[in-house]
């Protein structure tokens, strides 16, 4: 069974206004992408979409996913074919640890015939403490993360933390950084950059959306994709990066004709 | 038996989500006739053996409540009929203090809800009322020796007359409201607590209350007295079969906080969806005693219910938390009264409400500062949560305050649950079911996690059982 994420002419819109206008794209386990886009090119609309965001609209176009096509499916179900989303902005929910959390994401992703899962269809506790600590000295996570309310006054960076080491728990075969770097300052990114880099494997295939080269310095891309207005308009490697970084999107811009939003 | 039970449910076509619902197959040793009247009452005294004050301030009650007007705020009360109800159901001839000698039937239904098991695993002392008697009641002996009193009201109007009946009725007089009345004019079984001074009692005191008849009233009336620099906690659970037609339970309850005391009482109430619930709670603190109410409604058809706290003497504090679930057909009124009549008291009223399924939830409250009575704060929090827009949630806050040095502070927050929230959850791999029971259970978690463990664990669980099969 393949694992790959094949995006096949995908259009999504927001409140009947069409965001994404026939999108392709190819994302295998083990490879890294970028797709790199200005302000209001599609980039968080193609992430929210995939993951299957009730206020984004399919139109048309197909997502397959470990062979299945996975528009119809609930956001969970996607998470437990192994899709992972990386929010631009992770949601608090008070009252509920991180740890409590993870053990019932972890579980469920895991599937609860698995071997080892105890009655009430949880990993058991000692098995989950174990790997959680494991997981959080790895990417080098303070303990009292684990204890704390899920993004409840975590600031920025702490956000980010911990979805990466939701990432790492969640072991899943695609991942989707959604503009990880943004809001955060430089010594944030490196080490969330880093986080990720530890993660990186044969296992797992990474798209990391962004605005800024800055992230990808600390992750290296073998596949650089440029986003203008919902379509993408260049792919290539590393080269891209460096134009972006040197030049803007501007010159872009002009190639195709498209006017700054 | 096993059948009957299954019948029940089923043939009433009632959701069996709630766990409870049993009815076991209990004969009463006695019941008296529908509806109430001084025979009744009379009838009642005479099988109770009670000294002639009690059968005086019955009569007397009972006079109070015919002149009383169907109370018309808070809830719907329009399908409450009086004249079908049975005001006193005795389901064994005494209250035993070893659970081997209750009623196997009775001890049957105790079990399955867990309750000796319970006791042997952390709790000081365990009293458990079928219908209208309390069938037995107990606590451990170390307690009992330093003179710490726990026993049902009825064997307590027997065994300590003279303190019973120098508190009983001071707290909420018979003439208080409707339902005061009621229960003083019929009242039976409940809790009668008196803790010596200075002795702290480490573990719960727990009371469970169980309805098992049909068309029954239940009237629970308890005591709490806590000697000066005494403390203790009580705990109360509550569940009745399922049925049909309605039940009416009205306990009231009264504490008398003395001078440096701390008393907790903790309940979860948890009826069955055709019992009206309309209960009185009040305590008295004196000088820098301290009075708690934790109070968690998730069952019953019409939940009304404030408990309140009176600051006598200053340095006292009133702490109220109270969490509310309506789900389907509930109404949950409840609330928290606080009322400052001393300088620098302090009260804080922390209010959770959830509703769903068209449930509809009110916060009740009522913070009063007495003229003169200068330095007080009071702090009051109100959050709800609205599940779906059938469901309903309403405030009601009354401040009154005849003091200018005085610090209140009120807020409330209605939320729904954020369809962000459950993508997030959900794209994590939770259903939506449990990314919605997720989010519940965080809104309460303040409140819960001042439960004891095990209560912890059981209210969970019950929001678990209110929030399965609530999504579509």
């Amino acid at each position: 069974m393949s694992t790959d994420l094949m995006i096949k002419d995908l259009h999504i819109s927001v409140q009947g206004k069409p965001i994404i206008k026939g999108l392709n794209l190819a994302v295998k386990q083990g490879e890294i992408h970028a797709l790199m886009g200005p302000n209001g090119s599609g980039k968080s609309t193609l992430a929210n979409g995939l993951m299957g965001h009730p206020l984004y609209d399919i139109d048309s176009g197909e997502v397959i996913f470990s062979g299945v096509d996975v528009l119809e499916l609930e956001p969970n179900e996607r998470a437990k074919l192994g899709l992972f989303l990386a929010f631009q902005y992770p949601t608090a929910i008070p009252g509920v640890s991180l740890a409590n959390f993870l053990r019932l994401a972890v579980s469920a992703v895991r599937g609860k015939e698995g071997n080892g899962s105890s009655n009430d269809g949880l990993i058991p506790m000692r098995e989950f403490r174990r790997e959680l600590r494991e997981k959080m000295k790895q990417l080098g996570v303070d303990d009292s993360f684990a204890r704390r309310y899920l993004n409840d006054g975590f600031s920025g960076g702490e956000k980010k933390r911990a979805e990466i080491l939701q990432l790492a728990m969640l072991e899943p075969k695609i991942a989707i950084l959604d503009e990880t770097d943004s809001g955060l300052d430089i010594d944030a990114i490196r080490v969330v950059g880093e986080s990720v880099n530890q993660l990186i494997g044969p296992e797992l295939g990474v798209l990391i959306i962004t605005h800024y080269p800055r992230l990808l310095d600390y992750i290296r891309p073998q596949f650089v994709h440029i986003l203008l207005d919902g379509r993408i308009v260049e792919s290539g490697g590393w080269e891209l990066t460096q134009m972006l970084e040197a030049e803007g999107y501007d010159p872009i811009r002009e190639k195709y004709g498209i006017d700054e939003e | 038996m096993a059948n009957s039970e299954t019948n029940t449910i089923e043939e009433l076509g009632v959701s069996n989500d709630y766990q409870y619902g049993f009815h076991d197959d209990v004969k009463p040793t006695f019941k008296s006739r529908k509806g109430l009247d001084e025979g009744v009452i009379n009838q009642m005294c005479d099988i109770k053996g009670e000294p002639d004050w009690m059968r005086q301030y019955r009569l007397n009650a009972y006079q109070i409540f015919k002149q009383k007007p169907m109370t018309k705020w808070g809830g719907d009360l329009s399908q409450l009929d009086f004249d079908d109800i049975y005001y006193y159901v005795k389901a064994s001839d005494q209250s035993e203090r070893s659970w081997d000698d209750v009623p196997d039937d009775i001890k049957k239904t105790f079990d399955r809800l867990g309750i000796p098991e319970a006791e042997r695993k952390f709790l000081a002392g365990v009293g458990a009322q079928y219908d209208s008697e309390v069938v037995y009641h107990n606590i451990v002996e170390e307690l009992d020796k330093i003179g710490v009193v726990f026993l049902d009201t009825d064997t307590a109007i027997k065994e300590y007359p003279d303190l019973v009946k120098k508190y009983f009725g001071t707290i909420i007089p018979s003439a208080d409201n409707q339902f005061a009345a009621l229960n003083s004019a019929v009242w039976s079984g409940g809790s009668f607590v008196y803790v010596p001074p200075g002795v702290k009692v480490e573990y719960p005191l727990q009371a469970y209350f169980r309805i098992n008849s049909e068309n029954m009233g239940q009237f629970e009336r308890t005591l709490i007295i806590a000697d000066e620099g005494s403390q203790v906690h009580y705990v109360e659970g509550c569940t009745a079969p399922t049925f049909s037609s309605q039940s009416l339970h009205s306990a009231v309850v009264e504490i008398v906080c003395m001078k440096g005391s701390r008393v907790r009482y903790t309940t979860i109430q948890n009826w069955a969806n055709n019992v009206y619930n309309l209960v009185t709670k009040r305590a008295f603190a004196y000088e820098d005693a301290q009075m708690e109410w934790v109070d968690g409604n998730l069952g019953s058809k019409l939940t009304m219910k404030y408990p309140s706290v009176y600051m006598m003497e200053p340095g006292a504090r009133g702490d109220i938390l109270s969490i509310a679930f309506a789900s389907k057909g509930q109404h949950q009124d409840a609330g928290a009264k606080v009322y400052h009549c001393a300088p620098h008291t302090t009260s804080q009223i922390t209010s959770k409400s959830i509703s769903k399924d068209g449930g509809r939830s009110s916060y009740r409250g009522w913070v009063d500062v007495a003229k003169g009575a200068k330095g007080c704060k009071s702090h009051v929090v109100c959050d709800a949560l609205i599940l779906d827009k059938d469901s309903r949630s309403d405030t009601y806050p009354v401040i009154e305050i005849g003091e200018n040095d005085t610090n209140i502070e009120h807020e409330a927050r209605v939320s729904k649950i954020g369809e962000e929230q459950l993508f997030y959850l959900m794209s994590r791999g939770l259903s939506e079911e449990e990314a919605s029971t997720m989010i519940v259970n965080g809104f309460i978690e303040p409140l819960v996690k001042e439960l004891p463990m095990e209560y912890a664990v059981e209210m969970n669980r019950l929001i678990q059982l209110q929030m399965e099969g609530s999504v579509g």
